[in-house]
């Protein structure tokens, strides 16, 4: 008690005795848990809007599972769950502007042909499935080139797969 | 006959603290494995048709099949590498144009996982012992007892003596239905997220069609 007076007198802080405190991993693991299924949904949904893009890379390295990760493991799978989704998030973002930019051209193509020349926007430039494109090209071929008479021929999509089939003799 | 019954397995205490809502749910039935009949067949071709590129891009975002893609990430396994097993389905049914008949028994699984997108395993029966249930791997252990050397804290299904698979990869080397099995254990596995009636109604699916009930 002499020494406590003592050091409130000298103005030196006491050292206040604690009972050692064990962090609650548990509760850790959980919110961590949590996270990684709220990132996971939000990858999904993301998988969803960019298809049928492609060039996309959904993959987050496996940890060797199925195990019990540690704390450290499931900050490192959070932290990268996180990292792909914002760089495909990015990824998705910037395809949007362009294709919008593409659809915007295909306007202007078919608009004024002759001043978009052998331009070609093909269904992949705009986001969509299928084998269509708008490729402006000279009517007339030759003729066409010299008098400046363009147009924009829009493509038939994909080839069948089992081709046209036996041709009529 | 074995009356069938849905009985739920253990779940060793630390893996339960880590996954509460983890279950292991079994059925044991007397059938034997051979050829599909033509109803299932016909089923087979039947859920092909209604498995369409659009819906298996949406799967993930699916109620069930998200929450087995969060377990496989929360246990360290890259769904994106390792399909779910619903996944790989829709995916072989994409590269293949529908499900091919392969066996009774896989056959019986495949439409189990399809209608509830729960997987279901199954077992011989006689090369089991005792109860299932799912724990951690412990040290030096190897899979079915003698097979491949197991990494410590594997989670697997076990049997009262040994690990008789590694959850959602393989299955120990003659713990499988071979075509001697006249007796086979079905299990299904529920994660977070999974109601308690789609881990039973899989059970139920694979034993109406391994018996021909369909």
């Amino acid at each position: 008690m002499a020494e406590v007076m003592e050091r409130r007198r000298s103005g030196t802080p006491m050292a206040v005795p604690r009972a050692p405190v064990r962090p609650d991993e548990g509760a850790a693991r959980r919110s961590l848990r949590e996270q990684i299924a709220h990132l996971e949904g939000e990858l999904g949904a993301l998988f969803c809007s960019a298809y049928p893009r492609m060039g996309f890379d959904w993959r987050v390295p496996s940890r060797g599972g199925p195990r019990v990760l540690s704390l450290v493991e499931l900050e490192e799978l959070r932290d990268e769950l996180a990292d792909r989704l914002e760089h495909n998030r990015r990824v998705l973002g910037d395809r949007t502007y362009v294709e919008e930019f593409n659809r915007c051209r295909i306007e202007e193509m078919l608009l004024a042909p002759e001043e978009h020349k052998w331009v070609v926007i093909r269904n992949e430039d705009i986001g969509e499935r299928g084998c269509k494109s708008w490729h402006v090209r000279p009517r007339f071929g030759l003729l066409g080139m010299l008098m400046n008479w363009w147009r924009v021929r829009i493509s038939s999509g994909c080839p069948l797969a089992e081709g046209h089939g036996p041709r009529n003799p | 006959m074995i009356e069938p019954e849905v009985e739920v397995g253990w779940i060793a205490e630390d893996l339960a603290v880590e996954f509460p809502e983890l279950r292991l749910l079994y059925m044991t039935i007397e059938a034997r494995p051979g050829s599909s009949p033509p109803d299932v067949k016909r089923r087979l071709r039947t859920l092909a048709d209604r498995y369409t590129g659009g819906k298996a891009v949406t799967l993930r975002q699916q109620a069930v099949p998200w929450a087995y893609r969060v377990f496989f990430r929360q246990v360290g396994i890259d769904p994106d590498e390792n399909r779910t097993p619903t996944e790989a389905i829709a995916l072989e049914r994409m590269r293949a144009g529908g499900f091919p008949s392969r066996n009774l028994v896989d056959d019986a699984l495949l439409i189990a996982t399809v209608e509830t997108n729960v997987p279901v395993l199954a077992f011989d029966e006689d090369r089991l012992s005792g109860p299932l249930g799912l724990r951690l791997a412990g040290e030096h252990e190897r899979l079915g007892g003698a097979g491949r050397p197991l990494s410590s804290r594997q989670v697997v299904v076990a049997d009262a003596d040994r690990a008789v698979a590694v959850l959602f990869l393989d299955t120990a080397e003659g713990r499988g239905v071979h075509p001697q099995t006249e007796r086979i254990r079905l299990a299904s596995v529920q994660v977070k997220g999974v109601p308690d009636v789609s881990a039973e109604e899989s059970l139920w699916i694979a034993r109406e069609t391994l018996l021909g009930e369909v």
